[in-house]
């Protein structure tokens, strides 16, 4: 079989594997977040909180939890990392920096698990695993209740209330999370990732030629299976995905892109579920696929064409890319990474060809809605659905409707707010950098390509990706601090204006569809959504592209 | 005593953060380490030991340098991929290159990505004894790449060159004696270059050399356990020849330790070559 071949039955096998869980888990996640009942150990955790479950939050209160919950856990997190020399399993390890424990505290609370530090030299075992892998699953859990919170404006009348954040966090970690990632982890250790405490130091062998080699250890199959499912991203050891020991095999390579696909495309379900139409819920899964289908096969097809100086001199894109993987699954793994907001990786995007890197980066400018993080790929979507609706309004003078709620100047202000934010962040963030000189320092790669660095970097912050052109180093007070304000800004601003969103939707009745309702379950709508989408990504960023990606690729 | 609201929230999301972190951050990790310790999964939870002669000689999954205190590869032992780790294969600081794909000017103290890949190719081809040409490569194992010199026409293209440089050479002549007429002269440590059209030459050497790709990229992990069947292929002889087998006992040994596709589709076919060699050395 060639490789060809064999990449395209890795993309339909895993487009198989999703269509057979969407329904199953979609229906699953509907059901926890819909459900009346707590269960038993549910109701010892809220007592311990010390919240009423039954209560009910408008928006304001809904998003003022969210931000509680997540400043105390920059907190924690931040704390955790500057006395972790004084904890157990600390590996010797000495305090994280403090700007480099900021950057880290916001990087894993905002779900985006950018890393400015190498894992096997900085972080002891009890704060990857009591610290930085819990961040993964609440994070996660706080993207997936925002994402109900606006479901359920859509799917509610004339009331003031979205439901309670406090019940909708720790139903999707106990109930959603947990299970997937305990049963995940355990298929990992089948495959050959570690779980042990150990430490390094103490593992050292004599290798076959008379050197010494430590092997490392740690907890990782329990934070690698949330890293994924969780979309967060940050891998145990600095090479991330793509160490033998957080994914040994090319089928542990392709469940983990499973997992990270998972709850994404499945929230469309729920959704669909939720605002009692499947067919909604389907069409937002029809502008999905379209969109990673389509990035997927060209971030292969530029990959296998190895277009370049270097590529061409070796023969294959496979610099930076692990033998058992091979290219085109390593570009599988790098299209999925970015069109949600994971950003592990299982290859280095930063050797890739200039267009096959320049995919992962438009990946992330299409604002990880295809399908994007858990959680934030379906909010970020449905706000894309409400803007095209009100574009199609303008242009066909169709009534700017979505699912029977009337998209008024309020509506349209908060999305058009959310849509505003990350690009700005991206653009300024990428221009401040070229402008100072500890901005410009941190470049490996010269010319277009180091511009191609720096703007990835504050793409996939402002994103909360997570991944890298990681030959920039930016374990600098400069970076740290500038892509720390990214990520937090980048993840809270586009929640606040969501669940205002959502609160303004909730408080309308529904208008019944009328002759000048524009159908949002046909094709012709999911071609307008892919349409906005690209469009709205192709006026922002095209030319900050144009300097960096795009003039390597075409002057080579 | 009555807290006002936003004390009380902030309380709240730090009582539900610590019940979580008992949660999901000590209790499910054990719990997963627990059943990581049944038969089946208790190895590969603890790294895929693999030994040899009575200790442990590493992990199967990660992979080893193959050479000499002075770095030279040791005859006798299939060699691994390039690597970034470290000093090489270090599993305490895993790593990249992270060198782009028009990587193909020198700097004083740091090659180029394509210098990297023709020194390697170079130095593969004379230890294999096949051919180590690559395109864009220089006979001497550099990147074959001029900066010329002079007025620039609209299309940026210079058409009259004033002066051309190969850039990554230093000793011996020049890959090309002239270019559009011009003499070619070699590169100087501390000129800088980037004012000049830069210029990668493609070269006569075959779009498929004798060296694989694996051989000449280093992987992304610095620890890559494997290379491609077309690696091993062209080791087998030197290591046939090193420890008095045939090639043919060697190759089966090699189709021993090959693995396929996974379910036939997934990933590439790769030769793990700790466990190679270590069954080698067993013989």
């Amino acid at each position: 079989m060639s490789t060809t071949v064999a990449g395209i039955c890795f993309v339909a096998s895993l487009a198989l594997a999703v269509a057979v869980i969407y329904r199953p888990l979609g229906d699953h996640m509907y059901r926890v977040y819909t459900g009346t009942r707590h269960a038993r150990p549910e109701r010892l955790v809220y007592r311990l909180i010390g919240v009423r479950p039954e209560t009910e939050q408008t928006w304001g209160v809904y998003a003022r939890s969210v931000l509680a919950f997540s400043v105390v856990s920059v907190l924690f997190l931040y704390l955790f990392q500057r006395v972790q020399d004084r904890l157990l399993l600390s590996l010797g390890f000495a305090p994280v920096k403090p700007d480099q424990a900021w950057n880290t505290a916001v990087s894993f609370v905002t779900n985006t698990n950018w890393q400015s530090y190498s894992g096997e030299s900085t972080m002891g075992h009890l704060v990857q695993m009591a610290g930085l892998a819990v961040q993964n699953f609440v994070s996660a859990a706080v993207g997936m209740a925002v994402a109900i919170a606006l479901v359920r404006g859509f799917a509610r009348r004339k009331s003031e209330h979205l439901g309670n954040f406090w019940v909708d966090l720790v139903r999707g970690t106990l109930r959603i999370l947990l299970p997937i990632a305990f049963a995940g982890a355990i298929v990992l250790v089948a495959g050959g990732v570690v779980q042990n405490f150990w430490d390094a130091g103490h593992h050292t062998v004599t290798t076959l030629t008379g050197g010494r080699q430590a092997v490392t250890g740690g907890p990782v199959a329990s934070q690698e299976v949330i890293k994924e499912l969780g979309t967060n991203g940050g891998g145990f050891y600095n090479a991330n995905s793509a160490h033998p020991f957080e994914n040994p095999t090319s089928w542990t390579n392709w469940f983990e892109i499973l997992l990270i696909l998972a709850i994404p495309f499945a929230l469309c379900r729920t959704f669909g579920r939720m605002v009692g139409q499947n067919r909604q819920g389907y069409a937002i899964l029809a502008v999905m696929s379209t969109i990673a289908l389509a990035s997927v096969a060209l971030t292969n097809a530029f990959q296998l064409m190895h277009h370049g100086t270097v590529p061409m001199a070796v023969g294959a894109a496979s610099e930076g890319v692990e033998a058992r993987f091979g290219v085109a699954n390593s570009a599988t793994f790098a299209a999925a990474t970015t069109l949600t907001s994971t950003g592990a990786v299982d290859s280095f995007h930063d050797s890739y060809t200039s267009l096959g890197g320049m995919m992962t980066m438009l990946n992330m400018m299409l604002g990880e809605v295809a399908p994007g993080g858990t959680g934030s790929g379906l909010y970020g979507m449905l706000v894309l659905a409400v803007i095209t609706v009100f574009v199609a309004g303008l242009m066909v003078g169709r009534t700017p409707e979505y699912l029977g709620k009337k998209i008024g100047s309020r509506e349209i202000k908060f999305a058009s707010l959310y849509f505003l934010t990350t690009p700005i962040l991206v653009l300024v963030g990428t221009a401040a950098a070229m402008a100072t000189e500890s901005g410009r320092a941190g470049m490996l790669n010269g010319g277009a390509h180091g511009f191609g660095e720096v703007l990835y970097a504050f793409t996939s912050a402002s994103n909360n990706n997570g991944s890298a052109f990681a030959g920039l180093t930016v374990n600098t007070v400069w970076y740290d601090t500038a892509l720390g304000l990214c990520m937090a800004l980048g993840r809270f601003l586009p929640i606040v204006f969501v669940l205002a969103l959502a609160g303004s939707l909730a408080r309308q009745g529904t208008t019944p569809a009328s002759e000048g309702t524009l159908p949002t379950h046909r094709p012709l709508f999911v071609g307008m959504v892919v349409g906005v989408t690209v469009v709205l990504v192709a006026l922002t960023f095209l030319p900050a592209l144009a300097l960096g990606p795009l003039a390597e690729g075409l002057t080579s | 005593m009555h807290l006002p609201t936003w004390i009380r929230r902030h309380l709240a999301a730090l009582r539900a953060l610590l019940v979580l972190t008992a949660v999901l951050g000590v209790a499910y990790p054990l719990a997963v380490l627990a059943v990581a310790q049944l038969p089946g999964l208790h190895g590969k939870a603890n790294g895929s030991l693999v030994s040899a002669g009575g200790r442990t000689a590493g992990s199967s999954l990660i992979g080893q340098s193959f050479t000499d205190k002075d770095g030279n590869p040791v005859k006798k032992y299939f060699q691994s991929r390039p690597s970034n780790a470290g000093d090489g294969y270090d599993p305490t600081s895993t790593a990249a290159g992270n060198l782009g794909p028009e990587s193909v000017v020198d700097a004083e103290d740091a090659p180029s990505l394509l210098t990297q890949v023709c020194q390697r190719s170079k130095a593969v081809g004379e230890l294999e004894g096949v051919d180590g040409a690559r395109p864009y490569c220089t006979p001497g194992g550099v990147g074959a790449v001029l900066a010329v010199f002079g007025p620039r026409d609209a299309a940026g293209k210079v058409a009259h060159p004033t002066r051309v440089v190969s850039v990554n050479e230093r000793t011996g002549a020049p890959f090309t004696a002239t270019y559009e007429g011009v003499r070619v002269e070699l590169g100087r440590d501390g000129e800088d270059y980037a004012a000049g059209l830069i210029i990668p030459v493609r070269g006569g050497a075959p779009a498929h050399p004798a060296v694989p790709a694996d051989a000449v990229t280093a992987s992304g992990s610095g620890l890559d356990p494997h290379i491609s069947q077309a690696y091993a292929e062209i080791q087998v002889k030197r290591v046939a020849a090193e420890r008095g087998l045939t090639t043919a006992q060697v190759q089966r040994l090699v189709d021993a330790h090959t693995t396929g596709r996974a379910a036939g589709f997934m990933g590439e076919p790769a030769v793990n070559v700790l466990e190679l060699n270590l069954a080698l050395d067993a013989r």
